[in-house]
């Protein structure tokens, strides 16, 4: 089921125009944001399909920056976003391509930190202010962001989603999708987890200490505010 | 959620004693493990955002933010108040504040997706019309909500809602199927009744394009949704009157799947076909960006800018 409430139906409560064009792509931007885990200094954003044809309609390019502020979908505030994102300091480039997408409604992000630090996010509005995150650092993901979304970038060596899974389960964390990728046989990979509650910080830190674990990020939009 | 299709939502809610509305609220709860409280509580919030949009486009004109529209709502009020509408007072009313919310929608105000931004009209005009000719309490409306998200919920995962995939018979048409349903069944109608009113209304819709001009949501978008309103009244109506969709409607469910997925990609949403691209809208196009969105700015860079200038 790719709609799985009532409010995916209702709702969102958001700012207009179109609720693919501008809500789900603050919703996009957001888990960007969330996922890099940091203000962005340097932001690329590129458009595909419709979103690369009516953007600046749609205000997409508004919404997403809002969402890269991590501003939720109803706030006043997105209209003005490009400015306010541009007096905090955050350098904006918008580019549009022409090959089709998985998705009309697709946009790719790469988000850098003046470390020079790197995260590449590709996410599609399908509808409804609902998305799917497709992509994280070139690997295929696919998710919803409705639940909490636990990212673990490890090592492609046996018994790895076993080791995560068992953690989650003995602390009570129900599992509600999940979904792995990897480079290539041995190298490097990625579990996504939707939870149905936000894995703490804690449990975070236990996986974190896994061998062969190299990252892990906790992307939760239900939460107002993430970062420090 | 225990259905996937109009008739088993029929079923569950004949097995449950329930309406539509309770069936939803409570496999809502089931779903996420909120208390039911909660969840009206979130809805009834919805449903004050929908009260303060129809209200600000009434009264006064709210422009869009491309300045190309803005004010019919307030233009339908006027003549509601000084002539004999062809619709009646009430259908008019429905019209009026369909097109006010869809107006405050496209100056980038706050609004509830039902199911989009783009049909975000249609079940406020219906439901704050009504409310105020039949007298009914907030509570009531808020479970209308429900019954219209079950609705949506069944046509979101059969066929789809965003124009971009299936038109605007998914967007508007999905929002008219809600609204209908939702009124059958807040004036006294069953289930059964209901989901008639939902393939009544669907089959209206079947084969609308979305060809927004300037691919804004607005033209035709808002005045689409002032005669989404109508027909959903018209659509209530004749299920309350003991119409039936002959072809079951989750059969007209699978049919807008079917059209829409033949849909050329230029009538979905992308500005490429239809109003978009008659000499009017083109020139329209031409106006709003100096160039034609889509045809040349393939890998185009382009510097951010202030939104304040933009028209």
């Amino acid at each position: 089921m790719r709609f799985k409430d009532v409010f995916s139906i209702i709702g969102p409560s958001m700012v207009g125009p179109s609720s693919s064009h501008t809500a789900g792509a603050v919703v996009i931007g957001r888990t960007a944001r969330r996922i890099f885990g940091a203000f962005p200094a340097e932001a690329e954003i590129v458009f595909y399909g419709s979103f690369a044809d009516t953007y600046r309609g749609h205000g997409t390019d508004l919404a997403v920056v809002g969402g890269l502020m991590d501003f939720p979908a109803d706030d006043i505030r997105i209209r003005h976003s490009l400015t306010l994102a541009e007096e905090a300091g955050m350098k904006l480039s918008f580019k549009t391509a022409s090959h089709a997408a998985y998705h009309p409604n697709t946009v790719l992000l790469k988000l850098k930190e003046a470390s020079g630090r790197e995260d590449t996010i590709l996410g599609a509005s399908i509808g409804g202010g609902n998305v799917e995150l497709l992509g994280i650092n070139g690997f295929d993901v696919k998710c919803t962001m409705n639940y909490p979304v636990l990212i673990v970038f490890h090592q492609d060596t046996p018994g790895m989603v076993a080791r995560i899974s068992t953690i989650l389960g003995h602390s009570g964390v129900n599992i509600g999708y999940m979904d792995v990728d990897r480079k290539g046989r041995g190298r490097e990979a990625v579990t996504v987890v939707e939870t149905d509650e936000a894995v703490s910080p804690e449990l975070m830190a236990v996986i974190r200490s896994l061998d062969h674990v190299h990252r892990v990020i906790l992307a939760d939009l239900n939460q107002r505010r993430q970062e420090g | 959620m225990k259905f996937a299709t109009l008739s088993q939502l029929v079923e569950c809610c004949r097995e449950e004693g329930s309406t539509i509305g309770q069936l939803m609220l409570s496999e809502q709860g089931k779903e996420t493990g909120q208390p039911v409280e909660q969840i009206f509580r979130q809805m009834a919030e919805y449903y004050e955002v929908m009260k303060e949009a129809v209200h600000r486009g009434i009264h006064e004109p709210v422009p869009s933010r491309s300045g190309l529209t803005g004010g019919d709502a307030v233009r339908v009020m006027d003549y509601l108040g000084s002539s004999m509408p062809s619709l009646g007072a009430e259908a008019c009313t429905a019209l009026a504040y369909a097109l006010s919310v869809s107006e405050v929608n496209a100056s980038m105000g706050r609004i509830i997706a039902t199911p989009t931004a783009g049909s975000c009209g249609i079940i406020p005009g219906v439901f704050v019309s009504s409310q105020q000719r039949l007298g009914w309490e907030d509570e009531q409306l808020v479970m209308g909500l429900f019954a219209a998200g079950a609705i949506g919920y069944v046509i979101a995962n059969n066929s789809f809602i965003s124009g971009a995939e299936g038109g605007c018979q998914a967007e508007v048409g999905s929002a008219i199927g809600m609204a209908a349903g939702a009124l059958t069944e807040l004036r006294g109608g069953s289930p059964e009744q209901a989901v008639h009113a939902v393939g009544l209304a669907l089959k209206n819709s079947l084969g609308l394009i979305c060809d927004p001009v300037g691919g804004l949501v607005e033209i035709p978008c808002i005045v689409r949704n002032g005669f989404g309103a109508v027909t959903a009244l018209a659509a209530a109506d004749m299920a309350l009157a003991g119409v039936r969709s002959v072809i079951p409607s989750d059969e007209v469910v699978e049919v807008m799947l079917e059209v829409g997925t033949a849909m050329p990609s230029k009538h979905r949403e992308t500005a490429k076909g239809g109003l978009a691209q008659t000499p009017t809208g083109k020139k329209i196009l031409k106006d709003l960006y100096g160039t034609s969105p889509g045809n040349s700015c393939n890998t185009s860079s382009e510097t951010s800018e202030d939104p304040g200038d933009r028209k």
